[in-house]
């Protein structure tokens, strides 16, 4: 229990230390909502599928948590190369406890950064519908935020250095947030792509944020809960597996 | 305490690790000597549970790091080669963390802190985020962090490397008292030749991944008809300078370095 615990404050300390990446990481969530928000809105507008931004802001909250995820799991790798992975993987502690401990840790703090970019959202414009539903939009935040962390970890676990990081962002990461919803309504999407979004467990979260925030559903609440929550404990034993298994 | 036979380590081809076998008494100082890239800290890494071997038997404190990992990793403590320091963190945050990571309860925790601490002179400044020190410093906080918790065995990995001679003589100083007090058994690297002569009971020289030599200090001085340790070992590796593979992480590191230094 210690364990996990001083693994979890570990993350979190470095996260409010690092001032810079809590900026820095805001830029892009920024960009996409003020861009693509007010840029497509009137033609979305005149394809009267409604407001456009708060459709999108969801999606925005999504792919905030999704690379801040992704990110604090693959910091593995730097704490590989600068050797403090050593110092935790010889502690006389079961490695499926340090894992647990960094992924929570991660996780919380990508959920951080899904509510402040919520809080942006608020101030560029976005309305929620229903404000006694927040509670459930944290609890789905956060259920992102350990899929995508527990994902990174796993990834962390079996590259060796940062050479596959691009890879990982271009091929994995990438595809997850644009094939996922985030952008477009799933109604009416050529049969392929509605298959690819299908599959994209990202697509589940954002539906759960927009249902609980917006009040635009696609899959359902219920089948949001169990894919992201059968996802999760899956990626979870994998990651474990994989860190336990890594050789220095 | 520690034994180990026919421990063979090979990475895609290249035999790091040849067959060794050695063993430990408890409480005994035990120093593995040998050039760069001779396979010591291969060893010791096999040991610590952090590479698995890819033959031979090891047993530390009755446990085998290779099927129970859990059980040999609560009787050894190890201060590696290379930083491993988080360096966002604190120096008493990164002491704390690795006490609770070991699982030494809270008031031994914080006198122990404090104690080592004050003994590596760098009390003064714990609140200090790590990344802000220099190197000498790093390597005090690495070695007072390693004997937190009392453990059964102490792996040391050239522990003193980088240090000016008073530290070396005082850290070495405690050492041996835990040594002596808590019947620690002590097994440690070092380039340092009068060091190992000084302080190790017994010393195994590793060459090319093999041992070729084991003997207390003067035992080996003796075989080679040499007066000093350092002739005894020249003698028995010649004077060839070893050429160290680099790995993907260090040269990661060289990279880190070249942007720096922009």
């Amino acid at each position: 229990m210690n364990t996990i615990y001083i693994l979890w404050l570990r993350q979190l300390k470095r996260y409010s230390r690092s001032r810079a990446r809590i900026i820095g990481s805001l830029g892009q969530p920024l960009l996409f909502l003020v861009a693509l928000g007010f840029g497509l809105n009137p033609i979305y507008k005149k394809a009267g599928a409604g407001n456009y931004i708060e459709f999108l802001a969801p999606g925005i909250i999504a792919m905030g948590v999704l690379f801040s995820a992704v990110f604090s799991g693959i910091e593995i790798i730097w704490d590989r190369q600068f050797g403090f992975l050593k110092e935790t993987l010889v502690a006389p502690t079961s490695r499926i406890y340090i894992m647990i401990g960094r992924t929570l840790g991660g996780a919380t703090v990508a959920s951080f950064q899904g509510i402040i970019t919520l809080l942006l959202a608020l101030l560029v414009g976005f309305r929620l519908e229903n404000v006694g539903f927040l509670p459930v939009t944290l609890v789905f935040i956060f259920l992102i935020a350990l899929l995508f962390t527990a994902f990174g970890t796993a990834i962390a676990s079996v590259l060796e250095d940062m050479q596959g990081f691009q890879l990982i962002m271009n091929f994995l990461v990438m595809p997850l947030f644009f094939l996922s919803g985030a952008l477009f309504p799933l109604q009416g999407l050529p049969e392929a792509l509605k298959i690819v979004a299908q599959v994209d467990p990202l697509s589940y979260g954002v539906d759960a944020l927009r249902i609980t925030l917006v009040n635009i559903s696609h899959f359902g609440l219920v089948t949001d809960f169990l894919v992201l929550g059968v996802i999760t404990f899956l990626i979870l034993i994998v990651g474990s597996y994989l860190f336990s298994r890594i050789q220095i | 305490m520690i034994e180990v036979t026919n421990l063979t380590k090979k990475f895609n081809g290249f035999t790091a690790v040849d067959n060794i076998s050695f063993s430990v008494a408890e409480g005994e100082i035990f120093a593995f000597l040998g050039p760069n890239g001779a396979g010591k800290t291969t060893t010791i890494k096999i040991l610590a549970t952090l590479l698995r071997p890819t033959a031979g038997k090891i047993s530390l404190n009755g446990a085998d790091p290779v099927r129970n990992q859990n059980e040999a990793r609560s009787s050894f403590g190890i201060v590696f080669q290379d930083p491993s320091l988080d360096d966002e963190l604190t120096a008493l945050e990164n002491m704390e963390f690795h006490g609770v990571l070991y699982k030494v309860s809270k008031e031994v925790r914080k006198s122990r802190i404090e104690q080592l601490l004050k003994f590596v002179e760098l009390w003064d400044r714990r609140g200090e985020l790590v990344k802000k020190f220099s190197g000498g410093m790093k390597r005090r906080l690495e070695v007072a962090r390693g004997l937190i918790h009392h453990p059964k065995i102490l792996f040391l990995d050239e522990p003193t490397l980088g240090l000016d001679p008073q530290t070396r003589s005082h850290i070495w100083g405690h050492i041996k008292s835990l040594n002596v007090e808590e019947k620690m058994t002590v097994f440690f690297t070092t380039h340092y030749m009068d060091e190992a002569d000084r302080i190790a009971q017994r010393i195994a020289i590793i060459d090319h991944g093999k041992i070729v030599a084991q003997g207390s200090p003067s035992e080996l001085k003796q075989s080679t008809s040499t007066t000093s340790l350092e002739d005894a070992f020249l003698a028995l590796t010649g004077t060839t300078i070893r050429e160290e593979e680099s790995n993907p992480l260090e040269r990661m590191r060289m990279r880190r370095r070249v942007f720096r230094g922009r």
